[in-house]
């Protein structure tokens, strides 16, 4: 029987809200890690899966294998075929979504708590006894290739998949939609073989937040996943660096716009500044970016920056969409806005920094979905749950010199710059530095 | 739970929802203003106008507005649709004053020149951003064919060539005409002190002006029954939507509309999902039900590969058809209802959602709605209720719309 582990019970008064936070966490020998914290004041629960099987681990000749199976894998599972199965969720009224990243599948639901220990039973079927049916395979292809032809219609999305494959090295640049040759190409026998090598106890972080009870949440995920064995896990090759810029052509009222450059991990000790000097960016309508750029000059609707971590690296990718006429300026402008980062920074950009980092902070306490991703999160980066106290004290510990200093450790520069329009972009302003 | 209604002298009314479990606090002001209340020159006014509150009004310039917020840690936005703007803010509890101050700031903007023209130049590449948007366009397309001739067909974004010949006074025009307090109510959850807000909201509204602000052009819209095929090369995938009448918001209807577009269009589990998704026909197909405050409407819709979306409208005709004709069944009926129960309970667990339900519900059916009795009102929908829904608003009235590389929507 596993002990009670409750991680944190740590009370914080902090303008006076004063935020209770009951955390707890349990790591099976088989090596999964159940991560749950109780929300007391709702009636909702929700459950997030985060399985290492991401698109990363796509065999390189059937890219698209992992969005594939993501869907197959809830057709059918245990004693349910792929209508008992849908039919179940239902009826438990559980929404749910399966998606794919680089490192990780997720399959997240959220329901009413009542509904927790039955709900937890069919996701036990589908992550262990999926059916995989061959003759489901066609039309799960056949989804993948549609969202990967609906990827055209959608020019933001696009230009961040085209980005990535100038940010980080293969696999790590890979995008879950996969391509048309690797969908093709699937079968069922390597979706099988893929299946029983990833999707496995080993590494699996499992997040519940809402309305829930510890002890009998224990208990249920030990009764339905602490047998499943587990399997060693592969590693990653990865591929050389890629080239810094590209543009993609294609007709479009707008030009997208991203930059790219490196920023540190989760886990290094700059990470808050980091955020810090991101927020000075792009945290709220009065950031650098917005007010420079859309306030100021009128050059775009959408501008922005935002912190992305991968593994044990960390990336800025800002983003700007303009009319095609007024697309250099408005890159121009977003590198100019960038590069003066480490210039200066105000006391009173820091100060509105501060509020609204600790605003999301004690709003993401009122949502189940929230809190399962950030406990997911922080166990796969961190190996352990930061509690609200470590999170505030650290955001009270933001200055201007702190951010600055970081900024002088870590300046935007080595930009990668992907656009998608009609007309390239002369980037040479972002290369030559 | 604590309701309180709160209305100002001059008409403006609050609403408000005290929850003690709640970290922060939601509120945002409903103005009954949105693009039916425009005539064709003043294409684009409402939403436009929503950009302008933003800029700052005599007390604030854009960047103190901005700043403002920022400074509370304020979450916050305003969206425009065809019958209502919204501006909003969630903040944490002591900052209420200022987020309202902010707030009601925004509500009577300077309408300054210089910030009119920047901000043309926002809109319109805003509008360039959705028209780069198949799914966008082959919306606002369907409503304008679908309501021919009636007000809730305008595009809410305008055009290039609206934005452009829009005046100053114009839109001061249009603000004196429907931003006034009777017209105007303001929704509030989460933590808050009831006798706090109430002093606020007389000290930042009361001096509103009360005049009345009718709308116009009220009346059922039951479709024009036009299939119309956008032909635009560049784009990727067939967008179609389907619009069929629907009852309006007050109907005693609406929650049996509501569980009946789930059987036939949700997103997980109903009829077009088995159809065309599970299947791999189309990327995705859904149903929806949108009330209005004189009429409403189901709209199906779908995307696919262009050549396979002929046999999917097919299909659409088809399922639309036998739910017309033989409903739905008791087992689809329970599906729709516990999914929906769940997203209501979870929807309304942040004072975000529960601050929009509570002005809506105010707004369109002019009462208070606990959580507990919406829940109520569709645990009572039977299969009769949804037998009269069909009955009285034919599924298969349709309206048509493509958006895509097809010229045409027939069979080759």
């Amino acid at each position: 029987m596993p002990s009670l582990s409750p991680l944190s019970i740590v009370r914080n008064c902090f303008c006076e809200v004063l935020v209770t936070q009951t955390v707890y966490h349990h790591t099976f020998a088989n090596g999964l890690t159940l991560v749950a914290e109780r929300l007391d004041h709702v009636r909702s629960v929700a459950v997030n899966f985060l399985v290492p099987a991401g698109c990363a681990y796509d065999p390189p000749d059937q890219l698209g294998l992992a969005g594939v199976l993501a869907d197959l894998i809830t057709r059918g599972a245990g004693n349910l075929d792929s209508r008992e199965l849908t039919l179940a969720l239902d009826n438990l009224g559980v929404d749910h979504s399966e998606s794919v990243g680089v490192l990780h599948s997720r399959l997240w639901g959220s329901t009413l708590a009542r509904n927790l220990p039955q709900t937890l039973a069919i996701y036990a079927d589908i992550l262990r006894r999926p059916h995989l049916p061959e003759e489901e395979l066609e039309a799960c292809a056949a989804l993948a290739l549609q969202d990967l032809q609906g990827l055209e219609d959608e020019p933001g999305a696009r230009v961040m998949v085209e980005l990535r494959r100038h940010l980080y090295p293969t696999p790590l640049s890979n995008d879950h939609r996969g391509t048309v040759a690797g969908l093709e190409a699937l079968t069922i026998e390597s979706m099988r073989r893929q299946y029983e090598q990833l999707y496995q106890p080993n590494g699996l972080i499992l997040s519940v937040a809402g309305n829930i009870e510890w002890p009998q949440l224990l208990d249920r995920v030990g009764e339905l996943f602490a047998d499943w064995p587990a399997k060693p896990r592969p590693a990653l090759q990865l591929g050389p660096e890629p080239v810094r810029t590209a543009h993609v052509y294609k007709q479009l009222e707008q030009t997208q716009i991203t930059v790219a450059y490196p920023s540190v991990p989760v886990a290094d000790p700059d990470y808050y500044a980091a955020m810090g000097a991101v927020n000075v960016l792009s945290g709220g309508m009065g950031a650098r970016l917005f007010t420079e750029i859309r306030e100021k000059e009128g050059l775009c609707y959408s501008v922005g920056a935002s912190y992305s971590p991968i593994k044990d690296r960390g990336s800025v990718i800002a983003y700007a969409a303009s009319l095609n006429h007024q697309a250099q300026r408005t890159l121009d402008k977003l590198l100019h806005e960038l590069r003066r980062l480490p210039e200066g920074i105000e006391d009173e950009e820091v100060d509105r920094v501060r509020v609204g980092l600790k605003t999301a902070l004690i709003m993401q306490q009122e949502s189940t979905s929230a809190r399962t991703l950030a406990l997911a999160s922080d166990w796969y980066y961190l190996g352990r749950v930061r509690t609200f106290d470590e999170i505030q004290s650290a955001i009270n510990g933001l200055s201007a010199r702190s951010i600055l200093d970081h900024l002088h450790r870590h300046p935007p520069r080595d930009f990668r710059v992907v656009t998608l329009g009609p007309t390239a972009l002369d980037v040479s302003g972002a290369v030559n530095d | 739970m604590a309701f309180h209604k709160h209305t100002l002298a001059n008409g403006l009314t609050m609403v408000s929802e005290f929850s003690p479990s709640a970290r922060s606090v939601s509120l945002g002001f409903f103005v009954r203003a949105g693009s039916r209340d425009e005539t064709p020159e003043l294409a684009g006014v409402s939403h436009f106008l929503e950009h302008m509150a933003f800029k700052g009004s005599h007390r604030r310039t854009a960047f103190d507005v901005n700043r403002d917020f920022d400074r509370i840690g304020a979450d916050y936005n305003a969206s425009t649709s065809e019958e209502n703007t919204i501006y909003y803010a969630s903040v944490l509890p002591e900052y209420l004053p200022q987020a309202l101050d902010i707030l009601a700031d925004l509500l009577y903007p300077s309408l300054r020149p210089e910030d009119f023209d920047m901000e043309k130049q926002v809109i319109i590449n805003e509008i360039g951003r959705y028209e780069d948007m198949p799914s966008s366009a082959a919306h606002d397309n369907a409503q304008r064919v679908y309501f021919a001739g009636h007000p809730l067909g305008n595009s809410i974004l305008g055009t290039p060539a609206s934005i452009t010949a829009l005046t100053r006074e114009q839109m001061a025009d249009y603000h004196r005409r429907r931003y006034v307090a009777p017209n105007i109510t303001l929704a509030v959850a989460g933590a808050f002190d009831l006798n706090q807000l109430i002093a606020l909201v007389e000290k930042q509204c009361g001096h509103w002006p009360a005049t009345p602000a009718p709308r116009t052009g009220l009346g059922e819209a039951c479709g024009s029954g036009k299939c119309e095929v956008i032909c635009r090369e560049k784009v990727t995938q067939e967008y179609v939507i389907v619009l069929s009448p629907g009852p309006q918001a007050r109907s005693p209807l609406r929650h049996a509309a509501d569980l009946l577009s789930m059987a036939i269009g949700d997103d997980s589990g109903s009829r077009l999902y088995w159809e065309m998704v599970d299947p791999g026909l189309a990327e995705s197909a859904s149903c929806s039900f949108r009330d209005y405050e004189d009429t409403g409407t189901f709209e199906t819709s779908y995307n696919c590969d262009p050549q396979q979306a002929v046999d999917n409208l097919a299909i659409v005709h088809r399922v639309l058809k036998a739910v017309q004709e033989k409903s739905i069944g008791a087992e689809e009926l329970e599906q729709a209802r516990n999914k929906l129960l769940s997203r209501i309970v979870r929807w309304n667990e942040r004072p975000r959602g529960r601050m929009s339900s509570l002005g809506s519900s105010w707004i369109y059916y002019g009462q208070y709605r606990s959580v507990d009795d919406e829940l109520a009102d569709y645990e009572k929908v039977t299969l009769a209720d949804i037998r009269q829904v069909l009955d009285r608003y034919p599924l298969e009235r349709m309206t048509t719309l493509a958006l895509g590389p097809l010229s045409k929507l027939e069979a080759v």
